[in-house]
């Protein structure tokens, strides 16, 4: 075989992941890319001795597993043939592994600097220098905005070839937000440190990624997960989703400029986060999810005051739901507005929402679920027009859905029993992979250890990493003053891009 | 029509009418305690995320805390964080909360740029920079502008340009990266102004203390006029924080 399948949350000896010849990785890649059930999830580099080795996981949707398969690089003089070139998917991963290592892909459409890690090959590459890509033309204008934005926004650059108020193209630059959270999670070796490190990797999504870490060191250890923390991690996981969702859709409508669906949305995120407070003490759920232990068990008082929320939630939120899409003037902005279909999703690899607009049945609770998602049947929901209504609705179906799953879950607590030994070691020589549905999407962790169990590698991929290309095509042909309300229907993760 | 105002009666008073002493709901962890207990206080010491705890004599760097609660997780009896969420000072020094003191934390006026009182008490526009901040921070400085925390009320705001700031308000740990576009919105900003080191990443690095990625060079050359401790910041630590910069009742 020229492959290995693994399930979410496994761990292997790394050396049962096969090394090819790299015309045969190619060949193998490409082939089973073809499925459009199977797309990659995350391929990186680290280096092995004197030789970077490159490893690839594709997630098979179908069967519920993840297919392993690597190569080794010893000559970074030499020239690879791109996979990006004939599946345009790999373009953000072979940019990294190029920006970081050197390793040159050839016939890769847009080989250029990814985010500027202080770590990079070739430092003489800097922020400042870019290169943009340009069109001469006497009836085109370019539009540069950032990195430093208008509002309370993290930064990036954006920059737009527009002909009259059209844009034709934009190119998002990033790498302002590098902060170098995995070279760090190698570097700083106490539990305390990284569980902290996963936490702050997008503070919007702290329980995505943490939980993402958890269950992996869980994995690399070796340990099953308690049912209690399986059933913690999941509920705020939800809670979080919930909230931001409230959240996006108040600020969907911040940007076509309607007050009250504003206002009201924006306070309703708040019983949301202030429960995570109640719950952990922190209200963006920060300090709550720990590997093998939880310093917050859920109380049975918890879940009262969780389902009174809901009591005061659920009429709140409908009733404003059931407002804003009867109203012409709101729909008007977002019916066929920053529009990708379903081709251009699966062509660059986009998931979570940005695959779900538009019909492409992409959620990790549904194909390699995990947490309590493994007890269930989860649906995810789609839509099909790839517009940014398409993405308002499925923040509105989500949020009813959640709400539902969570007082299901409330029904059912496991009791929470301290583990023996919670500062178990790493398994050594080893691959682990973790997998799971944030709010926006497809979260991965990789973890590689060494012969004595210390780590030699810690691959983070936020979903964010696929979804930028997603915005910056479904801008074209789009009013330039539409960007706000796509951009803000996408709220893509800069630090969680820039790492 | 008739719907929207039906809608904004089913609203109520979302309001916090005293934004200096509301009580935060939950087990919110804010200013914590030290006493005198003896404990085995390098365990705690080593457990610390960020090194924020020094021993003889034992202390707590708010500036670098996470308030991931570990410590006081460990021993209850020797670290207790309270509800108190009045956190922000403008001495670095008075961040270091230490064993057997039990003080408020609030602003030295004495320290405070005459200027800011002068100027700031009924207006006081904000620039915002994300320096590398994780999005956590700058979610919670934008709740300050919701209906429950309103901090309009008090004449403080967020602004687009830094022509129209008067004060820089920055999140995060400042990368390398973003440290010439955070020293050019800071030079485009007219005098007088102020600088607010928004969230324990900002004030120390946090969890990224020590990472090559970053560039802190800016706070060597800059004076900072407030710092706001947390893992995010709560909003009402950011509001009470700056009603007591600009000198407002």
């Amino acid at each position: 075989m020229n492959f290995i399948e693994v399930y979410n949350q496994q761990t292997i000896s790394t050396e049962s992941i096969p090394v090819l010849q790299y015309q045969d990785f190619y060949d193998e890649v490409l082939e089973l890319s073809k499925n459009e059930n199977v797309h990659c999830v995350n391929y990186f580099a680290y280096p092995h001795g004197t030789e970077k080795q490159l490893i690839c996981c594709l997630a098979d949707d179908s069967s519920g597993t993840i297919k392993l398969l690597s190569w080794k690089c010893r000559d970074l003089t030499a020239s690879f043939l791109s996979l990006s070139a004939k599946n345009n998917a790999f373009h953000i991963f072979e940019r990294e592994i190029h920006e970081n290592f050197g390793i040159h892909f050839e016939g890769h459409p847009w080989l250029k600097p990814l985010r500027y890690a202080w770590n990079r090959l070739n430092t003489g590459n800097t922020i400042a220098n870019y290169p943009f890509f340009g069109i001469e033309s006497e009836e085109l204008h370019e539009v540069g905005v950032g990195p430093i934005h208008a509002g309370i926004i993290e930064p990036g650059h954006f920059r737009f070839i527009c002909n009259g108020e059209q844009i034709q193209h934009l190119e998002i630059q990033l790498g302002f937000q590098h902060r170098g959270v995995e070279e760090l999670f190698r570097v700083k070796d106490k539990m305390n440190q990284r569980i902290a490190l996963s936490e702050c990797i997008a503070g919007d999504t702290a329980t995505g990624h943490a939980s993402a870490f958890a269950w992996l060191w869980e994995s690399l250890c070796c340990i099953e997960t308690p049912a209690h923390l399986e059933w913690q991690r999941t509920m705020a996981m939800d809670i979080e989703r919930l909230a931001m969702h409230t959240g996006d859709l108040a600020a969907i409508c911040t940007d076509v400029a309607y007050q009250l669906g504003n206002a009201v949305l924006g306070r309703l995120r708040t019983p949301m986060v202030n429960f995570f407070q109640e719950w952990c003490g922190n209200r963006l759920g920060k300090s709550l999810i720990r590997p093998c232990e939880s310093f917050y068990p859920f109380t049975p008082e918890l879940r009262d005051r969780l389902f009174t929320i809901f009591s005061s939630y659920e009429p709140d939120y409908r009733e404003m739901w059931e407002r804003m899409k009867t109203l012409p003037s709101f729909l008007a902005r977002l019916e066929k507005t920053g529009v990708l279909n379903r081709e251009r999703v699966l062509q660059i690899g986009a998931v979570g929402m940005a695959a779900r607009m538009a019909g492409l049945k992409r959620d990790i609770r549904a194909t390699h679920p995990f947490g309590l998602y493994k007890t269930m049947k989860h649906i995810p929901v789609i839509k099909n027009h790839g517009d940014v209504y398409s993405r308002t609705q499925i923040r509105n179906e989500e949020i009813i859905q959640s709400v539902a799953y969570l007082k299901n879950w409330l029904e059912n607590i496991p009791e929470y029993i301290p583990m023996d030994k919670p500062d178990a070691k790493p398994c050594p020589s080893s691959f682990g992979i973790s997998l799971t549905e944030g709010w926006r999407g497809e979260i991965c962790h990789c973890a590689v250890t060494d012969r004595d169990g210390k780590l030699i590698a810690y691959k983070i991929k936020d979903p964010s990493m696929h979804n930028w290309m997603a915005l910056a095509l479904a801008v074209r042909n789009n009013e330039i003053s539409d960007f706000p309300i796509i951009n803000k229907s996408f709220n893509l993760s800069y630090c969680g891009f820039d790492l | 029509m008739l719907k929207e105002l039906k809608i904004l009666i089913h609203q109520g008073s979302q309001y916090i009418r005293d934004v200096r002493s509301v009580e935060v709901p939950g087990i919110y962890k804010g200013r914590p305690v030290i006493t005198t207990v003896a404990c085995d206080e390098n365990a705690l010491a080593g457990l610390c995320p960020t090194g924020a705890i020094t021993l003889s004599p034992f202390c707590l760097d708010l500036g670098k805390c996470l308030f991931c609660g570990a410590c006081a997780f460990q021993s209850p009896d020797k670290i207790k964080f309270t509800k108190d969420y009045h956190l922000s000072v403008n001495r670095r020094d008075d961040l270091m909360i230490r064993e057997g003191s039990d003080t408020l934390l609030t602003l030295d006026s004495s320290v405070v740029r005459t200027e800011l009182r002068k100027m700031f008490t009924g207006s006081f526009k904000l620039r915002q920079v994300s320096a590398a901040g994780d999005n956590s921070a700058e979610l919670e400085l934008n709740a300050t502008g919701n209906v429950q925390f309103d901090a309009g009320r008090f004449g403080f705001e967020f602004v687009a340009s830094p022509r129209h700031a008067d004060a820089l308000v920055i999140t995060g740990p400042i990368s390398e990266n973003m440290a010439e576009p955070l020293g050019i919105c800071y030079r485009d900003t007219p005098s007088p102004k102020a600088i607010i080191l928004c969230g324990t990443d900002a004030i120390s690095g946090g969890i990224f203390q020590g990472s090559p990625a970053l560039n802190r060079e800016f706070l060597d050359k800059h004076p900072v006029d407030l710092y706001i401790p947390g893992n995010p910041p709560h909003p009402l630590t950011f509001i009470n924080g700056i009603l007591n910069l600009i000198g407002r009742n």
